[in-house]
Formats: structure tokens, C-alpha cells, sequence
């Protein structure tokens, strides 16, 4: 894995695309940071970090793009996959390089509150957290993105589409207003994604009677819950959704300072979801 | 030692390897031979553990590649078809990469890393960026890479490409000074090179192994059905006639008359034939000397045309072709 490590973190050095990325993120905090904090006066550095979130839509896909793809384009994937290291070690060496990568301007970032303390008065502990949690956020959308990069074997297709999974995460509390509040609607939803769910165990056993078996059992009980006590669905796709918007979880620190540890933990799932997927994928092609 | 069992790999519907079965001894060198699409890549990508099989089992010096990958996979150097390079390391750096990733001890690395570069000849470019370096020169570094903590097992796909001439004669020496020490098995679709450097020669045709044996037995195999080039100068009835009357002549395929030369392709009797009519016949060329000599026709040419690698390549790759194409014609034929 180390070698793995090593060899990734020189490649991103190598190719600049490390330095634009460092440089992209410093740069913007630079020029908020400025505006808010210096110009206007404002004490907390946070706030300037949930200004700048969208700067990860544009830098973690170029980042990203290549971490699985340029190998399997390059056929330096056959290398890596014939020399005696298991998938995980691939896999955490090529995400480990990049949260690196990500984690060179969070240091970075470390320095801001400084700058504020010594002009006046500064949160430090809610700043530090900010950080923190600005840091995670940043390694979910990275994880998001080696599994997209693992999907294709072109680094463009693979930027657009990470950056196009980033938007609606980042959209998403926006794009949640939207669903219907009825009852009825909630239900036909809650079954419309348990189809999806039910649809993809049948992609991966192609065993009929289970998952046709799963699907009355899916129908039978929705309509069961639904007839014995409707209001239950009232709002139920939208609090649901609502739960696993990432954004949120930055912000309840940077406006509310408000440390949300399940949000954490959610990050934190993402994560490994998005490793085990990337996997996944890998061992996939080997087998088809 | 390689033992593959029953080894299918099947891509949809396409049969890319059908229930291919061998066995590689230790310290030779073992040729895959087959036409473009025969299934050797995917083999040998099933082999080092990159793909998985349909079904089957491969097993590297006793380990299963799909159940002890790591343990498999340390006994393995691989050059794929086209070197896993990365373009923007230097040689030395991505040897050393190499040798990390192989798990090389660390007090190792530098003088193994020394050792490859001086049998692939990078000398002189190992501080240049791979990227800047000629197809030859890259293909020369992915073998480095192969060879690189001199596993027991070295698996090269088409090793030679790319490289001129003396390149490829410097490659194939190394090659046998490898064999010394380690099992090689290489592929290719160049005949001579694989008649030259190989102790033992597999014909894949349609993922299947048609021929497994030593070049000079199957070159015996075939060499009953020689056949003699001859040209003179003198007109072709004549020729002709004086053909008939030579002994151990099966037949005689008169191909030009040009200037007064007649050109000849005699298929000689087979040797079981032969030996069963006369066990002390010789060689038929010297019966041709002799009858063009009597008649003062003068031989411009004489050769014999041993039935070289190359035919027994086509023919056991065609067969094989035929006799899916007889089967698939079988089948549709039944369905309708």
C-alpha cells in the first residue's frame, strides 16, 4: 500500500495537477476570507468555508478524475492488480493520496483564525471544528469521485459525471422542496426506491423468484402501512432524504455552530460505502 | 511449476478460452503460439491472476490464484501485451516503484534494481522520463519490470514487439539466460522466434490447445510430406517424362516456363510409404541428380521445402478453425 501511496502522491506532483488543486482551493479562501473576515469585519472564519463548498464541485472532480480511470486507460491497472497486494490496499493507497492532497490547504486553512485572533477576537474551537468537518466533507466527495473515476475508463467522462453527482449532493436540500407532501405520493415513492433497490439484487443474483418474492413483499406491506395508517407517509421521503444531506452537516457548524456527531457518522459511512463500491467495480470488470 | 485446470473464460457469448488444460515444468522456456484472438492474452491475463476464469483452476507453484492471490502472485513476473507504464516517472523511479509494490526487501532493492537495468540495457536512459523513450526502449523497460525481483515464474506476452532486430536478439538471449534459473513462458505469433528460443511449443486456436510438444517433434510430426524444389533448364515435356521415371516421386506440380527454366514442385512419397517399399532408398534428391544428370539436363535448383513451423502452425490453427466453423454450421443446420 505504501508503495501504491508514494508513487500516487509524486504522480499528482508530477502532472501539477496537485499544485492547481492546492492552489485553487487556497486561492478562493484567500479572496473570501478577505472580503468577509478582513474587510467586513466578521470574526468567524467558518463562515467564509461555508462560503467556499462549491469550490469542491469544480476541484475535487479534477482531482479525482484519474485516479482509477488513466489506470485502466493505461493499462497500469494489470500491474497493479498482478503484483501481490490485495484490492483494499490499492484501492486506500490511491484514496489516502488524495485526502493528502486535501488535507495540504486545510493545514493551511489552520492559519486563518490566527490571522483574525491577532487582530481581535477569534472562535478558535468553532473555526478548528469547521475545519475539521470541511476536511471530511472534502474526503466523501473525493470517495464519491474514485468511485465514479472506477467506473469508466475516460478521465473526462469521469470528471463531468463526479461533478454532476456533486451538484445534486450539493443542491440537495434544494432539490428535496420539491417533492410532493401527500401521502399518497410519499408511498408510491417509498415503493418506486425499494423497485430500484429490489432491481439491483436481481442484477447481482439474477435469481427470479427472490427478487419477484421481494417485490410483492415490498407492495403488500407499503399498501399495508398504508391503509392501516396513511399519515405515516405525510412528509416521509422528504425528512428521510432530508437526513443524509451532506451539505447540511457543514453548515450546522459554520452558522449554527452546532457539532453534529450522527453527521459525522454519516461521513464517515459515505466513505466506506464509496471504498467498498470502488472494490466492487474493480473485481466486477476482472469478472465479466 | 503452472498447472492450469479446465480454464474457460467466456465474455457473453463469445468462447475466449475453451477448457484449456497444461502443465509447465521448471526451468524451461514454454511458447504460446497461436493466431490474433486465439485467447493467448486472456491465458495468460487468467494466469497472473488480472482476470478471473469462467471456470477452472490455476495453480502457481501450488498456490491457487484465486484463493492465496498474494502468495500466487509473488512467484510471478508479468509483462502484459502492452507495458504498464507510467509516463511520468523516470525508468529508475518506476523500477523502484516496482520493486516496492513486488515487495522487494529494502537492503535489496538498489542492487536488484542495478542487476535489471544492466541485463535490459537501460543503462543509458534510466534517468529519462519514460514518456520521452522509443516503443523499444519502453518495451524493454516493462520487461525490466517482469524480471524485477527474479520471480520463479516469468510470464512475457509478445516480448519482442516493437524492439529491431538486434534489440530482439539481445532480448532472446537474455531470455534463455533467464531459463537458466526461472520458468518463462512467452507468447507470440512470430514463428522463428519462438522456434528459436523455446524448449517446448503450445498451439492455441479458438481458445483451445491444438499441438503441445517440442519443435523438432512436431516439425517430425509433419515432415513426411516434403516437398522438393527443383528448376531446369530444358522444356517441360521433357521434364516431365524424365520425372515419372524417377523413384519415390508422388507428384509433380509444374508451376512456369520462363527463358526456357521449368520450375517444379515435386511432393515426395511419404517416408512410411517409403520405408515399407524399401528401407535402404535414398535420399530422393540424389535420385533427381542422377536422372537429370543422365539426360544432360542441366538442375539450376534442388531444394527441399521441410515442412517448416510456419505450415504446421496454419494447418493445426486452420483445422481447428474448420472444425469450429463445422460445428457452428452443425448447429445451424440442426435448428433449422
Amino acid at each position: 500500500m505504501r508503495a501504491i501511496y508514494k508513487r500516487e502522491l509524486r504522480a499528482y506532483f508530477h502532472s501539477m495537477i496537485g499544485y492547481v488543486f492546492i492552489a485553487f482551493l487556497v486561492a478562493f479562501t484567500g479572496i473570501y476570507f478577505m472580503a468577509y473576515n478582513l474587510n467586513y469585519g466578521y470574526p468567524y472564519f467558518s463562515y467564509v468555508l461555508s462560503g467556499i463548498i462549491f469550490i469542491y464541485l469544480l476541484a475535487v472532480p479534477i482531482l479525482t478524475m484519474r485516479s482509477f480511470a488513466e489506470d485502466r486507460k493505461n493499462k497500469t491497472d494489470q500491474m497493479l492488480l498482478t503484483a501481490p497486494v490485495n484490492l483494499f490496499q490499492i484501492v486506500m493507497g490511491k484514496y489516502l493520496a488524495m485526502v493528502t492532497i486535501l488535507a495540504v490547504p486545510c493545514v493551511i486553512y489552520l492559519l486563518f483564525p490566527l490571522i483574525i485572533k491577532s487582530q481581535g477576537t477569534a472562535y478558535i474551537l468553532i473555526d478548528y471544528l469547521s475545519i475539521l468537518v470541511f476536511f471530511l466533507l472534502g474526503c466523501v466527495y473525493i470517495a464519491i469521485g474514485m468511485f465514479v473515476s472506477s467506473l469508466t475508463e475516460s478521465t473526462i467522462i469521469a470528471a463531468i459525471g463526479t461533478f454532476g453527482v456533486l451538484l445534486v449532493l450539493y443542491l440537495w436540500s434544494g432539490i428535496l422542496d420539491f417533492l410532493p407532501a401527500a401521502a399518497m405520493a410519499n408511498a408510491l415513492g417509498v415503493v418506486f426506491i425499494l423497485t430500484c433497490v429490489i432491481f439491483c439484487v436481481w442484477q447481482m443474483t439474477k435469481n427470479w423468484i427472490l427478487s419477484v418474492g421481494l417485490e410483492v413483499l415490498v407492495i403488500g406491506v407499503c399498501s399495508a402501512v398504508y391503509i392501516w395508517k396513511s399519515s405515516v407517509y405525510e412528509n416521509l421521503l422528504s425528512s428521510l432524504l432530508g437526513k443524509q444531506d451532506l451539505v447540511d452537516v457543514l453548515t450546522g457548524i459554520t452558522s449554527n455552530h452546532l457539532f453534529d456527531l450522527s453527521g459525522i457518522i454519516l461521513y464517515l459511512s459515505v466513505i466506506a460505502v464509496c471504498i467498498f463500491l470502488t472494490m466492487q467495480m474493480i473485481q466486477r470488470r476482472r469478472w465479466s | 511449476m503452472i498447472e492450469v485446470k479446465n480454464l474457460t473464460k467466456r465474455y457473453g457469448s463469445h468462447l475466449a478460452v475453451d477448457n484449456l488444460s497444461f502443465t509447465v515444468e521448471e526451468g524451461q522456456i514454454y511458447g504460446f503460439l497461436g493466431p490474433n484472438g486465439a485467447g493467448k492474452s486472456t491465458t495468460m491475463n487468467i494466469m497472473t491472476g488480472y482476470l478471473g476464469a469462467t471456470e477452472g483452476q490455476v495453480l502457481m507453484n501450488g498456490h491457487d490464484i484465486l484463493k492465496e492471490p498474494e502468495k500466487a502472485k509473488k512467484c510471478i513476473g508479468y509483462l502484459p501485451e502492452l507495458p504498464p507504464l507510467y509516463m511520468e516517472m523516470t525508468v529508475s523511479e518506476y523500477l523502484q516503484f516496482a520493486a516496492e509494490l513486488k515487495k522487494i526487501p529494502k537492503n535489496e532493492i538498489e542492487k536488484q534494481i542495478k542487476d535489471v537495468i544492466r541485463l535490459t540495457m537501460l543503462e543509458e536512459v534510466k534517468e529519462r522520463l519514460i514518456q520521452n523513450l522509443s516503443k523499444g526502449y519502453r518495451q524493454r523497460v516493462g520487461l525490466a519490470q517482469a524480471i524485477l525481483g527474479f520471480p520463479e515464474i516469468i510470464i512475457l506476452d509478445e516480448p519482442t514487439v516493437g524492439l529491431d532486430p538486434k534489440q530482439i536478439i539481445e532480448i532472446r538471449e537474455l531470455i534463455r539466460s533467464l531459463a537458466k534459473n526461472h520458468t518463462v513462458i512467452l507468447s507470440s505469433h512470430i514463428l522463428a522466434e519462438v522456434r528459436e528460443v523455446c524448449d517446448h511449443i503450445m498451439i492455441i486456436a479458438e481458445g483451445k490447445l491444438v499441438a503441445s510438444d517440442t519443435p523438432d517433434n512436431l516439425e517430425n510430426l509433419m515432415s513426411g510430406q516434403g516437398q522438393i524444389e527443383i528448376e531446369a533448364r530444358g522444356n517441360k515435356a521433357a521434364v516431365e517424362e524424365l520425372l515419372k521415371s524417377v523413384e519415390g516421386v508422388a507428384s509433380a506440380e509444374y508451376q512456369e516456363e520462363t527463358e526456357g527454366i521449368v520450375k517444379v514442385m515435386i511432393t515426395e512419397k511419404s517416408q512410411t510409404e517409403k520405408n515399407q517399399t524399401d528401407k535402404n532408398q535414398k535420399d530422393i534428391r540424389e535420385n533427381l541428380f542422377f536422372a537429370f544428370a543422365d539426360r544432360k539436363i542441366p538442375l539450376l535448383t534442388l531444394k527441399q521445402n521441410k515442412s517448416s513451423l510456419e505450415e504446421i502452425f496454419l494447418e493445426l490453427t486452420q483445422n481447428g478453425m474448420r472444425k469450429v466453423n463445422g460445428q457452428k454450421d452443425n448447429k445451424e443446420g440442426k435448428k433449422s
